[in-house]
């Protein structure tokens, strides 16, 4: 009995996998039914709709970047403190100091490919009409899984605390100055007062809220670090569920009816 | 700016020339070997085409040559570049690639255009000042932005031509052709294994290569010029020349997402649901596309790429010069119409009968461009109903046209203040309003 067949024999390996390897079709059945991440798929689908030049994976690509964007980004919270005193310092030390420094170059750039992945998705889903019934839903699902994407790479850019981040984020966020009678410098904000005293100021916006603050600063920094590293990813985590589960039960992969 | 290139930076464009060189050589293969029927003419086209890269190749790798792109070509392209001509020609391009999509996808006519812009790329590295701004660590997302979405453009529109002719013919569309089931395993967990490889790939060796940026620690003493928000969000950066933040930072964004949101349920068209085509649906084509490539990426391209201090636009080889001033001269409506056309001062006008209310003095000074707007938003919705969108008004119904015409409407606010912004009315704002922070 060779080495392997004693392993794929023993009680552990069938108490994981409770099933032969999957080489002949009932197994390959049975393999995606009783894993619970592969499960994720149906046991069978339609061939031009796995074609590369159909799909262009870009959908799962995004969702590989989540996946490596979530665990670069937990080590990295071992080696990162966001306060003013340390976030600065923490980044130069993963730059030249710490042995998996690469985790800042993986994690930055695996971000600005899910951005990019993400609209090519967005993209391939309207090339080939796949929004329309029965998926306008689930196409609306995916609207916000990419403004979310956005705003965790947006929240994500001024942890470095550099220069390139907070002016990136103070050009960013002034916008929120000028929401309509949110923001102090808003159409229609002046006409919230009470008695000459203004409801909507400075200190009371919805850059207020965005910022925690006036300006970018520290409290900014905590609230965009627990946005980024909770907050966000804790929604996403939960429409992918959404997403994925819709596309299944609206029909798998699209094609032609 | 010193006109030489330095050993290790010839070396890299080496590489690149080399790598340009051998997909030239696969392609030529292809025609050679593989191509039914085989082109042997085309196959030697791409033959030489290999050769001429591999002559780059060989001119910067080995002998370290230091050609540079002659510089009539730089000083001609930057004469003619600003942002009227850089919108202009995309839109027109835009226009040209629906228009000739039969001819323009064909591959080795979309493999012509890839090579030309490598060439183009390639050249223009050599240029300092082009240089400095396309290598910057945070840019490359948006040279790679760049060249995945051409490819899968021009990939969708192929596909889609494809099946257009196909209909046309009376034969099944190409997503029909493999109609029967494969188990998911191993068809598809297996791709998707290989594509998490590839992509692994790619992110450890691009981390290896680049350095994620980091600049002087944050003080808010000193802000960079230009400041910029991140690359995605560039676009909107870029309509802040056309809007003010309200509209180009809150409005219009949220407009983007319900728009998105909203299309699935006012696209009343059931035809071309999972294939590519594009005759089947020509407005629901022409308009996102136009959205998302001109509106989206090539706004993204302008805010990166050509906009630098002061946000004053600068041309692909123009140096950044923080001390470059250009005149902008800013005309309202209002001005147009009181100024222009009556000769009284906009600043000193009243409200008839009772100048009591500054809020009513406003009113009545801006009354010419509210009228506009009113018009713009209320007026031709109706009439664009019983004219343009005549068919479609019938079809869709009260509420789908009524949201789909003002999502239309807005969407095309932007490319309208464009134009007359650039006209010679130099109009910037057609309701303004400081003392409210309304400017339309």
């Amino acid at each position: 009995m060779s080495v392997g067949d004693y392993i794929r024999n023993s009680q552990v390996w069938k108490s994981i996998f409770r099933h032969p390897a999957p080489r002949d079709r009932r197994n390959r059945v049975v393999v995606m039914l009783t894993n619970v991440f592969l499960h994720l798929h149906p046991v069978s689908v339609r061939k031009s709709g796995i074609a590369l030049s159909y799909t262009w994976c870009m959908g799962g690509l995004t969702f590989f970047m989540f996946l490596e964007l979530t665990i670069t980004g937990v080590l990295l919270m071992f080696y990162y403190r966001p306060t003013l005193e340390h976030a600065y310092n923490d980044i130069l030390m993963l730059r030249d100091v710490a042995t998996l420094g690469i985790l800042r170059e993986l994690h930055r750039w695996g971000a600005h490919a899910m951005v990019i992945t993400i609209w090519l998705h967005m993209y391939r889903v309207f090339l080939t009409g796949s929004y329309k019934p029965p998926r306008e839903f689930n196409w609306g699902v995916g609207v916000l899984l990419l403004v979310l994407t956005l705003l965790l790479s947006f929240t994500g850019y001024l942890l470095p605390w550099d220069q390139l981040a907070i002016w990136a984020i103070t050009v960013g966020s002034n916008m929120a100055r000028a929401t309509p009678f949110l923001g102090h410098e808003g159409p229609g904000a002046t006409f919230l007062q009470v008695g000459g005293v203004p409801l909507i100021h400075s200190g009371s916006d919805a850059r207020f809220l965005l910022l925690g603050g006036r300006f970018v600063s520290g409290d900014t920094l905590l609230r965009f670090y627990v946005l980024h590293c909770v907050a966000i990813p804790l929604a996403v985590g939960v429409l992918i569920a959404v997403h994925f589960w819709r596309v299944r039960k609206d029909g798998g992969i699209s094609g032609p009816m | 700016m010193s006109g030489t290139l330095d050993h290790s930076l010839q070396n890299g464009l080496g590489v690149y020339y080399l790598l340009v060189a051998l997909m030239n050589v696969g392609f030529a293969l292809y025609y050679q070997r593989y191509a039914e029927p085989r082109k042997p003419a085309s196959a030697t086209l791409w033959w030489a085409v290999a050769g001429f890269f591999a002559l780059h190749a060989v001119a910067y790798g080995i002998f370290h040559a230091g050609w540079i792109m002659p510089k009539i070509i730089r000083t001609t392209v930057d004469r003619f570049a600003d942002p009227i001509s850089y919108t202009v020609l995309s839109v027109v391009g835009f226009a040209a690639l629906l228009y000739w999509r039969k001819p323009l996808t064909r591959p080795q006519v979309a493999w012509g255009i890839l090579m030309f812009s490598l060439l183009l790329g390639g050249w223009s590295f050599t240029d300092d000042n082009f240089r400095q701004i396309v290598a910057k660590e945070d840019n490359v997302p948006i040279t790679m932005l760049i060249y995945s979405v051409g490819f899968f453009t021009w990939l969708g529109l192929y596909r889609a031509v494809q099946n257009d002719e196909r209909m046309e013919r009376g034969e099944p569309v190409l997503e029909k052709l493999e109609d029967e089931k494969v188990l998911v395993w191993p068809d598809l967990v297996y791709t998707e294994l290989i594509c998490m490889v590839i992509a692994t790939v790619v992110l450890v060796v691009w981390s290896i290569l680049l350095k994620a940026p980091l600049e002087q620690p944050a003080t808010n003493a000193k802000a960079p010029n230009p400041s910029k928000a991140p690359w995605y969000f560039l676009g909107l950066q870029e309509m802040l020349v056309y809007f003010d933040p309200w509209m180009a930072g809150v409005v219009l964004p949220t407009l983007i997402i319900v728009g998105l949101i909203a299309m699935p349920y006012i696209d009343f068209n059931r035809e071309g649901n999972g294939y590519y085509t594009f005759a089947q649906r020509k407005f629901a084509m022409v308009t996102f596309l136009f959205g998302f490539l001109v509106l989206w990426v090539v706004l993204i391209v302008l805010g990166t790429f050509l906009r630098g201090p002061n946000w004053n636009f600068f041309a692909p080889f123009e140096y950044w010069d923080p001390h470059k001033v250009l005149p902008l001269n800013n005309v309202n409506v209002s001005d147009i119409f009181w100024l222009q056309w009556l000769g009284t001062s906009p600043a000193t006008v009243t409200f008839p009968g009772y100048s009591g209310s500054q809020l009513l003095n406003v009113i009545w000074r801006e009354l010419p461009g509210l009228i506009l707007v009113v018009g713009y938003l209320f007026v031709l919705p109706p009439l664009l109903a019983v004219t343009v969108f005549r068919k479609f008004f019938i079809k869709m119904g009260f509420i789908r046209y009524f949201v789909m015409i003002n999502l239309l409407l807005f969407m095309a606010s932007l490319p309208i203040k464009m134009v007359l912004r650039w006209s010679p009315l130099n109009l910037k704002y057609i309701v303004a309003m400081p003392e409210y922070f309304f400017n339309i």
